[in-house]
């Protein structure tokens, strides 16, 4: 229809141009700005001297950084909390996923989905409000444990438990999400493979093992996937609402690291190196991740 | 086709959904003990006797809430955010993925851009050097820092120029035929055909803009200006400060007004749980197509 050739193409092309210069200007302030702004990880920055004057330092920030006594914990803290909350946010959505497939009345499915989809769409103010009231030492919870004549138990106050708790209620908070994807995958597969299952003889639970899993495979690696380019991502919001520093040491996370470091001890040179490192580690996951997808799952962005 | 289904089999289908019936419980009854403890007086709540039914039943908390003029400030600066974030956010993602959206035999340079706008996607500044470049641009403590830093949402763009390209050809050719220019084809071809993504787009957005909460609270100085999940924020972290400061047996006199905390945690969440069920449909449809690729 437009062909490159043609005289004119210059005006017809022009309004494109003009269309695309909010965003472009958006993005160059507020995205390669502060991407530029990571040359801050190498100086000693101060906000009064901004970047162009802040001395340079060189290596010296992630030095001191790799050095600190705490930040293997805090690697830790982050790979644990990650891993266990992909392996409960997709094995505990493909379990009810299998089983509300099972499901015979509509209205029940319906219900089903739509009171566990509710919570994704509530902010962690909300949501870690929640959690707060009814872990707490006043709360329901202790309340039960109490009246079976249990201990209490300071959620709040235990590593263990507090990381049962960010990732119970992340899993709770994500069930929904995972839960339609997986359900998609299941109504996909193709309904002829059950019938000649039948016929063979098989009964629900052997379908369900070597059709029903077996279709969903590919959906499952690529969740999979996908999840390991997002695996320095602890779930920052809900650890910065939820923790305290009594539990810093099982829950402390790079991102709340760094907003400490960076915001209330003002270290703002070292607190861009470990942001800078982080991003490094998950450009090169996310991209691995995405080749992986596309080799496995033939899946693209664009 | 009709089953003669075994025994095993209906008790597999009852157990099935009575397990199912419970954990979907679970996930509820949370927010009925939260909006039982706002029901209760003070003294039961805190005391920790309040389960799932109200204790000494009372209005006192919302009636409290009601002046509180702090809910009602960040609830106002909250919808504005809500509404001036969502139409920019709109704006900006139409006109951005029209262009992206030609072949590039239709645009040159198409691909440039496209590489400028994905690799965003895939590595930033991270939080200190936004932090900064906010600061420096001036937008602190005003709503433009809600608004500006997230305006271009490179995902929703990427969906919706997906969609745009699935626009048949000729029905933009008639128009152009007619006369259009590439204004006129947004809103008179592209936008009426898109409006389901479009309509999938401005939910999740809207949403999200609902729900922020940290920049909030990292690029506003004062409490006054906060958004409302953010005020809702510092009353949770004021327990947290709480729980360190206090040793467990005073933590009961220290943790304040449990009911009027909670109350406000509720009214946060309410709007959501009375819109959501009716536009459910829209988000479910728009994670599928966006997730689950032919």
């Amino acid at each position: 229809m437009l062909e490159r050739r043609q005289p004119g193409w210059f005006r017809r092309e022009l309004p494109l141009h003009l269309l695309l210069i909010p965003g472009v200007l958006v993005t160059l302030v507020y995205h390669y700005g502060p991407t530029l702004g990571i040359v801050m990880a190498f100086q000693k920055f101060q906000p009064l001297l901004g970047f162009f004057k802040s001395g340079w330092v060189g290596m010296r920030n992630f030095d001191y950084i790799f050095h600190l006594p705490g930040f293997h914990q805090i690697l830790l803290n982050t790979l644990v909390i990650s891993l266990l909350k992909i392996v409960f946010g997709l094995a505990i959505p493909l379990l009810m996923a299998l089983m509300l497939n099972e499901v015979r009345k509509i209205w029940f499915q319906r219900l089903i989905q739509t009171s566990i989809f509710l919570p994704f769409f509530l902010s962690w103010t909300v949501l870690g409000g929640v959690m707060f009231e009814i872990f707490s030492l006043n709360g329901p919870i202790n309340g039960l444990l109490s009246s079976l004549g249990m201990d209490q138990i300071l959620f709040f106050g235990s590593n263990g438990w507090f990381r049962g708790i960010l990732v119970g209620s992340d899993v709770w908070k994500g069930m929904g999400y995972n839960m339609i994807i997986f359900l998609a995958a299941i109504v996909g597969i193709n309904p002829n493979l059950y019938e000649a299952a039948e016929v063979d003889g098989a009964g629900r639970w052997k379908m369900t093992l070597h059709i029903t899993l077996p279709g969903m495979a590919p959906i499952i690696v690529l969740l999979c996937t996908l999840s390991i380019g997002n695996i320095l991502n602890a779930g920052f919001e809900q650890i910065l609402l939820m923790y305290n520093p009594i539990v810093y040491e099982g829950s402390d996370v790079i991102d709340t690291f760094v907003y400490r470091l960076g915001l209330f001890d003002r270290q703002y040179g070292p607190a861009a190196a470990v942001g800078l490192f982080k991003s490094v580690i998950s450009l090169v996951l996310v991209a691995a991740s995405y080749a992986m997808a596309y080799r496995f799952s033939r899946y693209r962005i664009f | 086709m009709h089953y003669r289904e075994s025994l095993s089999r209906r008790a597999f289908l009852v157990a099935n959904a009575a397990i199912l019936a419970a954990i979907t419980l679970m996930g509820i009854l949370p927010f009925v003990s939260l909006l039982s403890v706002s029901l209760s007086s003070n003294t039961y709540a805190m005391a920790g006797e309040v389960t799932l039914w109200p204790k000494g039943f009372t209005w006192n908390a919302y009636r409290y809430l009601g002046q509180n003029a702090a809910f009602f400030q960040s609830l106002w600066v909250s919808v504005q955010r809500v509404a001036v974030g969502t139409a920019i956010n709109m704006i900006l993602v139409v006109i951005t993925a029209y262009p992206l959206s030609k072949e590039n035999a239709g645009f040159r340079f198409r691909t440039v851009y496209v590489w400028y706008f994905a690799i965003t996607m895939f590595f930033g500044g991270g939080l200190i050097p936004t932090y900064i470049v906010v600061k420096e641009t001036g937008i602190m403590d005003s709503i433009w820092a809600l608004v500006l830093p997230g305006a271009l949402n490179v995902w929703f763009t990427v969906m919706l120029l997906n969609f745009f390209r699935g626009v048949p050809k000729d029905m933009e050719e008639a128009a152009v035929i007619d006369g259009a220019g590439h204004f006129t084809l947004i809103w008179r071809v592209y936008l009426p055909v898109s409006l389901p993504a479009i309509a999938t787009i401005v939910l999740f957005t809207l949403v999200n803009h609902w729900n922020a909460w940290f920049d909030g609270i990292l690029y506003m100085n004062s409490p006054s200006n906060y958004p409302l999940q953010s005020y809702l924020s510092t009353l949770i972290t004021a327990i947290n400060v709480q729980i360190i400061s206090a040793d467990s047996l005073s933590l009961l006199q220290n943790l304040g007004e449990k009911t009027l905390r909670t109350a406000q945690i509720f009214m946060g969440a309410l709007p959501i749980m009375i819109v959501y069920p009716f536009l459910q449909k829209y988000f479910v449809k728009g994670i599928v197509v966006g997730s689950v690729k032919e």
